[in-house]
């Protein structure tokens, strides 16, 4: 079947938060933005609970401050460039938003209303701070629709429920994609002078995650295959408070509006771990902790779950400031949050790393930083590094927006001063082969059938009990067989539909293949990295080792399809590394 | 228990008209029927095509008709069904292929309306000022998820796919009051139309389909009198 061919400028690939700021900021030019959703349904409209600025619209703060503690949080990871810019653009991006049309809750002067957020301090880590602008709980939903908005007035032009399998390098240059169309299964090879990647997390290699279905790694899988190296792949951030075994958000914010988290013996436990910030210390501590507890055998009647109690708060905070996850919590649980405390437990939620890139999301492939021309990243997706080894609340929204705007204006440089690059001959074939064996897989013939289904179950219930909160040298040994099982299995994969249209058993095979890369890259920098730090904690070498350890990790795909692992230095520039206490 | 799954089905490669499946599925009552659904595709019928992506409710990605209302998937649980569940897709839309609808005259009426902050004079140099009480004039309509619950449970959008639809109204709405917003006049002009707010016959199917709760029928009525207040 031949593909069918475009051409752009510029292609976005993702319609979320990172992806429509940087479409625009190109506005006007000759971009598209292709996505496997549509755009409005991407997951950063489930964001709950705020954007991170210091606006100190509710009481005295300094973007120095929100640096500090996002260097802090991050256990000393981060970028302190990339933070830097992180912390003083936070400000004139939330701004922007307001001036977008950005419906956020208001104080009652009629400014951004703030509230505090885990490991959001004043004065270097004194006092919780208000630092979180939000909009209720749910503050990523109008985000997204804002934008959104703004794409319609500026006409960007979209390619909904198209499914990048496939980054084209010519001569060292990215070249554009190759991508299928859901609705009819149709292949379409785009020709561009720049690509950039905005395709979110992959939060799906675990089996409790409050990650979307659709959150399978695609960007980081397909540019790992085109020989882009994977940063900090091995921090993968637990959130404290999933919904009991659904592992649905319950947001921060809950916490921030005075929440408690109290284990089966009645105590609030955070006292012990996190005396000064309690309940709103980081979730990688917070998460810990509640394993330790439920260790203990401290959960809420022993079992796998601790409470986040609200019963304190007053009907009307709860109603009025958390509404969407009362409206959970009484859907899914049949609870009143009023009345009962939730139940909870620590559910995956963020990949601090990803497609490695420099402070203008262009995309950087070696330890000395080289800029592969053309390709671009931004959000989720990539590893700046702003989070480190643990990104704090409210940060991946303004991440997403700082850098998809950084990202979007290098492209304007860019495109104006280089040419489309040629294209490969034959541009579609990995795809199309790829595409074909699966559609092609030998149904019904001798022998069991590998399902899709079955791989994925195996893949995320072993990440869990083996590669989650906490980590050992022999658990991720196991675990590096596990995937290397399924990889080797996947190319036996068959799939039932063999329909073009709309054929979603196709596109959850290819996902699954994102999705074991993923896993792979996560479990091989966990097993080299003896030391714990932020969301890695290894129980056989508990402590930082700043010696050692502090540096990123780059994860490269060699030729028979291992992980091998390079390592560049961190920039420190502020903020010398310190015992993280809280 | 055992949950008779009943969907009702279409491929256009190779159906001449749509049919009924009948699955017999394992499930807990506090599952959602998004999880059944799952389940027949991955354990059962891997050719059974659904959109669906957050599973708790934002996204939007799954409207459908469930035992013949209007609701996502995922944000009704099988104990408030019962035993005998049936599915089908949104009625109104062409139908791509089982519970897959082609939404792309959906989302241009939506465009239509000019969902965006219109402002006439450049933005200060912190944020617009707006009162408490300004702000939630308009909140009830900012929890649209586009999810076409409510277009797709509208007689009046049945009998006539040129109506705007409640989705397009309520998205109008949000900014009609929104009183930093300066774009009423271009906008009320499209509401104004023959095939704008005024098919609305306030039938209210509108506001039981929507899984966000959003008064439609009062944000319509007051888009109504706004009209009304402007000939005047
Ligand atoms: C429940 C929840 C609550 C959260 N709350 C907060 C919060 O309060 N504050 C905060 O700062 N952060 C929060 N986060 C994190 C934050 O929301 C996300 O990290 C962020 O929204 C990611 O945005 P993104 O633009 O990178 O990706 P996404 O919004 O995930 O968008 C990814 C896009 O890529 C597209 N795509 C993916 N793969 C492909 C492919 N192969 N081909 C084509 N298109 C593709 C998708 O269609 C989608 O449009 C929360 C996360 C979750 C899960
Ligand atoms: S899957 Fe997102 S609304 Fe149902």
């Amino acid at each position: 079947m031949a593909a069918t061919y475009h051409q752009y400028e510029v292609v976005v690939v993702g319609g979320g938060g990172a992806g429509l700021m940087a479409a625009l900021t190109l506005r006007g030019r000759d971009v598209a933005v292709l996505s496997k959703l549509y755009p409005v349904r991407s997951h950063t409209g489930t964001a709950q609970g705020g954007i991170g600025a210091a606006l100190g619209n509710m009481e005295e703060d300094h973007w120095e401050w929100h640096m500090f503690d996002t260097v802090k949080g991050s256990d000393y990871l981060a970028d302190q460039d990339a933070v830097e810019i992180l912390a003083r653009e936070a400000v004139e991006t939330v701004l922007e938003l307001e001036h977008w049309g950005l419906p956020f809750s208001r104080t009652p002067d009629g400014k951004i209303a703030q509230r505090p957020f885990g490991g959001h301090t004043r004065e270097y880590g004194k006092a919780p701070v208000r630092r979180s602008c939000y909009a209720a709980d749910r503050t990523g939903h109008m985000i997204l629709q804002t934008l959104y908005q703004q794409c319609i007035r500026h006409q960007v032009k979209f390619f909904n429920e198209f499914l990048v399998l496939d980054l084209l390098i010519e001569s060292g240059r990215v070249a554009g994609v190759v991508a299928l169309s859901i609705a009819d299964g149709s292949l379409h090879v785009f020709h561009a002078k720049a690509v950039l990647f905005a395709t979110g997390g992959c939060g799906r290699i675990y089996q409790i995650t409050s990650n979307a279905h659709a959150l399978t790694g695609d960007g980081m899988a397909v540019a790992w295959r085109a020989g882009v190296p994977l940063e900090d792949m091995e921090f993968f951030q637990f959130h404290p408070t999933g919904i009991y075994r659904m592992g649905i958000l319950i947001t921060e914010g809950a916490r921030g509006e005075g929440g408690k988290l109290i284990n089966g013996r009645g105590e609030r436990f955070m006292e012990k771990y996190a005396p000064t910030l309690l309940d709103l210390a980081p979730r990688d501590i917070i998460s810990r902790s509640i394993y330790l507890e439920l260790r203990q055998g401290h959960g809420i009647g022993g079992k796998g779950y601790v409470h986040l109690d609200l019963t304190h708060l007053s009907r009307e905070v709860i109603e009025e400031k958390l509404p969407d996850i009362t409206d959970f919590v009484r859907t899914y649980l049949g609870i009143d949050p009023v009345k009962e405390p939730i139940p909870v437990q620590p559910t995956a939620h963020y990949a601090m790393g990803g497609i490695p890139t420099d402070i203008w999301g262009r995309v950087v492939v070696d330890e000395k930083n080289r800029v592969l021309p053309g390709f671009y990243s931004a959000g989720e997706v990539a590893c700046v590094s702003v989070h480190g080894a643990n990104r704090l609340g409210t940060n991946s929204l303004v991440d997403i927006l700082v850098f998809g705007r950084r990202a979007g204006r290098d492209l304007v440089r860019y495109v104006a001063e280089n040419d489309f690059p040629p294209l490969p001959p034959r541009a579609e074939e990995n795809a199309e082969q790829w595409v074909a064996r699966l559609r092609a897989g030998r149904s019904g013939s001798a022998g069991r059938r590998t399902t899709v289904a079955e791989l994925r179950d195996t893949l995320q219930r072993e990440m869990m009990d083996k590669a989650s909160v906490f980590r050992d040298e022999k658990l991720l040994a196991e675990m590096k067989e596990v995937v290397g099982e399924l990889q080797q299995r996947y190319q036996e994969v068959t799939i039932q539909d063999r329909g073009r249209v709309f054929n979603t058993d196709l596109v959850e095979a290819l996902e699954l293949a994102f999705l074991l890369d993923c896993a792979q890259t996560v479990v091989a920098g966990a097993l080299a990295r003896q030391e714990s730090r932020g969301a890695h904690s290894r129980e056989d070498f508990p402590k930082r080792d700043d010696q050692n350890w502090l540096k990123h990790s780059l994860a490269y795909r060699t030729p028979s399809g291992q992980v091998e692992l390079k390592y560049k230095s961190v920039s420190i520039t502020r903020f010398q590394p310190q015992e993280r206490k809280y | 228990m055992q949950v008779k799954l009943r969907v009702k089905r279409f491929d256009r490669e190779r159906d001449r008209e749509p049919y009924w499946a009948e699955y017999e599925v394992e499930a807990e009552a506090t599952d959602r029927v998004l999880d059944l659904l799952h389940s027949v595709k991955w354990y059962q019928d891997g050719t059974l095509s659904f959109r669906r992506s957050c599973g708790h409710g934002i996204c939007g990605s799954d409207a459908m008709l469930i035992n013949g209302r209007n609701r996502l998937a995922c944000k009704v649980l099988i104990k408030e069904l019962g035993k005998r569940i049936s599915v089908e897709p949104l009625r109104g839309f062409p139908v791509v292929k089982d519970l897959v609808v082609d939404q792309q005259a959906f989302f241009r009426k939506f465009e239509s309306v000019q969902p965006y902050l219109v402002a006439e004079e450049p933005p200060p140099a912190r944020e617009r000022r707006q009162s408490p009480e300004a702000r939630e004039r308009f909140d009830d309509t900012t929890k649209c998820i586009l999810c076409a619950a409510c277009t797709t449970s509208c007689p009046s959008f049945w009998s006539n796919p040129n109506y705007l639809g409640p989705a397009a109204i309520v998205n109008a709405h949000r900014f009609l009051f929104d009183d930093r917003d300066a774009g009423q006049e271009a906008r009320l002009q499209v509401l104004n139309q023959s095939d704008g707010v005024w098919r609305c016959r306030t039938i209210f199917n509108c506001v039981e389909a929507c899984p966000r709760g959003i008064d439609i029928t009062r944000a319509i009525g007051e888009v109504k009198k706004a009209l009304l207040l402007r000939r005047t």
